[in-house]
């Protein structure tokens, strides 16, 4: 048998950044753009993807440097890796994919200011080896992706009717009186279905907070 | 009453504990303490506790809303007639607008009390008679043409989000029946606000008091507005003005308030506090007004009052005793700035005519913020006065 592309400890560290830790549902992070991004599932796609790729990668970088950085000063140079690595992403979705970087504007860059990549490049690949970080790094980005990509399709759905910009409520409920949901489109139906998936999410893996 | 005990003992064995219908256990319940009074024996102190438990409350509310529910159906009767240019008998009116507002109200009771039910399953206490309230205040403040799933959907989201993810009755920090207005109110606007949809007849539209008043040319007399669009101070507040269901008749409001405060459940503060911050706002605003001001600024505030849905809104809504200030000052600042609020929003905010919605949940999001204040201050006073000398 083939070995295994990732070990048993390494499917449990992305398990947890997917579940157990998920950045937004347990730590909730990352609200700004998951409210920003989603009234539409494209713009979510690209987002999670970008947001994916810079904190992996900046996990790789920081933890490869780890040991070179004066603990003094890491703050900024974990910054200055991040923000090279946006800028990176960014560059890239204006050169290949024009129309969605233009609706997600100012977004892509603000993922420099996006807790969980910060978050995750001090608390973890600070300390341990560049595969694991790598690992970490990619556990948190999908983590977040999947809330992501749930909130998106929610508010497509509910608010547009569309998904991917594919109508998907059938012409007959229209003419049957449905109206979309004009409060899914405003960043308060965000907040809602956040809100609901945190508490399926919590109630499902019995996660409460201390007091 | 002695065989319903009876029968009701003989059914109540069947969802005791290990018995097939243990689970529903809370739907017996429900049905068993409103019809006669709880047989358990208080176990903590206090032990002398007031007969009238929150079910009694809650059915004195219901109680209080009779006048409006009555008008809610009469009126919109008649608006259908005036809208039509027929002429009704009164039965008529009424029986036409039984036909529109009873769908309204058991759409509103059987989607907000399904959500109830489950949650009171699931987390094994009794089913709410808050609700009771809940479900017909939510339907007494939408317009009598909103589509019923659009009921369901706004009482669902008020039940749910509003109350149960707070921890249900008591627990909840905003209104439900106004958290699924606003819910509507937001995310179908087309089918809640404008000129069209409070009249039951199909493409037929006309203004609203706030409305006139809104849109009237800058520097007119508002009072004239109205008057032009044939609405006079007496059917306003009489309430033959179209307008959500049960809110257009300040008189039917009124006489709720006056039940209300017989049976002592509402707060006279709080209703007394809005009064008077809404008479405040609006000499302020008629103080300052100029040539080329808005009509509204020459509004009088008894006009304000029977506009929109300032009587059942403060009466009913504000008054809520889980949502509203808990301290007596608190009640009083909070009906005040409910009060002026109402005329900021009415004036200030060309998006939405009416404020009495919003500036009420509002302060329900304020109202633990002035009790906190409130209760440091009596500490304070009492520390001073203890450790004075």
């Amino acid at each position: 048998m083939a070995q295994a592309i990732l070990t048993k400890q390494e499917r449990k560290q992305i398990k947890e950044g997917m579940w157990d830790k998920n950045p937004i549902t347990f730590q909730v992070l990352g609200i700004c753009s998951s409210l920003a991004v989603t009234t539409q599932l494209k713009t979510a796609l690209v987002m999670c993807a970008a947001l994916t790729f810079v904190v992996a990668m900046s996990n790789v970088v920081i933890s490869l440097l780890r040991n070179m950085i004066p603990s003094k000063i890491r703050i900024i140079i974990q910054l200055s890796v991040i923000s090279s690595l946006v800028i990176v992403a960014d560059q890239f979705l204006r050169a290949y994919m024009y129309d969605v970087s233009k609706q997600l504007s100012v977004f892509v860059g603000l993922i420099i200011t996006n807790c969980i990549v910060m978050g995750r490049a001090e608390a973890y690949a600070m300390a341990n080896p560049p595969r694991q970080s790598f690992i970490d790094g990619l556990g948190n980005g999908l983590g977040y992706s999947a809330v992501l990509i749930l909130v998106a399709i929610g508010r497509e759905i509910l608010g547009s009717g569309t998904l991917l910009g594919y109508p998907v409520v059938p012409r007959f409920m229209y003419d049957h009186g449905y109206v979309n949901c004009g409060i899914m489109v405003l960043a308060p139906g965000a907040f809602f279905l956040l809100g609901m998936i945190i508490w399926i999410q919590r109630a499902l893996s019995g996660y409460t907070e201390q007091h | 009453m002695k065989f319903v005990e009876n029968q009701m003992k003989k059914i109540g064995g069947l969802f005791a504990k290990g018995k097939p219908l243990e689970k529903f256990f809370p739907f017996f319940e429900a049905i068993d303490t409103f019809l006669l009074t709880p047989g358990t024996r208080t176990k903590k102190a206090p032990f002398v506790r007031d007969a009238v438990d929150l079910k009694r409350v809650m059915v004195s509310v219901i109680i209080a809303l009779i006048p409006c529910i009555l008008m809610g159906f009469y009126n919109t009767g008649y608006q259908i007639q005036t809208a039509k240019g027929l002429e009704y008998s009164f039965w008529g009116c009424f029986g036409l607008g039984l036909a529109k507002v009873l769908p309204i109200i058991l759409v509103s009771y059987a989607a907000g009390g399904f959500w109830e039910a489950l949650f009171a399953v699931v987390r094994k206490h009794e089913i709410n008679e808050g609700f009771l309230v809940t479900g017909i205040l939510y339907a007494l403040i939408l317009p009598p043409t909103i589509p019923l799933w659009q009921v369901a959907v706004g009482i669902s989201f008020g039940v749910v989000i509003g109350k149960e993810i707070f921890g249900g009755t008591g627990m909840n920090v905003l209104n439900p029946a106004l958290t699924a207005r606003a819910f509507v109110f937001f995310a179908y606007p087309a089918q809640m606000s404008g000129d069209a949809v409070w009249a039951a007849v199909d493409g037929f539209s006309r203004a609203t008091p706030l409305a006139v008043v809104a849109t009237a040319q800058k520097g007119t007399s508002a009072i004239a507005a109205l008057t032009d669009a044939g609405y006079t101070f007496k059917d306003m507040f009489l309430g033959f003005i179209p307008g959500s269901i049960g809110e257009t008749s300040a008189l039917a409001c009124l006489l709720g308030l006056g039940f209300l405060l017989i049976a002592g459940v509402a707060s006279w503060r709080v209703v007394a506090g809005c009064a008077v911050g809404l008479t405040a706002m609006s000499l302020v605003f008629f103080a300052f007004r100029g040539e080329n001001s808005m009509a509204f600024f020459n509004l009088p505030p008894y006009w304000h009052m029977v506009m929109g849905g300032f009587a059942f809104g403060s009466i009913f809504m504000a008054t809520d005793p889980v949502s509203s200030s808990a301290t007596e000052t608190g009640k009083w600042i909070y009906g005040i700035l409910i009060g002026m609020l109402v005329v900021l929003i009415r004036m200030v905010n060309p998006a939405y005519p009416e404020g009495v919605m919003l500036a009420i949940l509002f302060m329900n999001v304020f109202a633990p913020l002035i009790d906190h204040f409130i209760v440091q201050q009596n500490i304070k006073r009492r520390r001073a006065r203890a450790t004075a000398k």
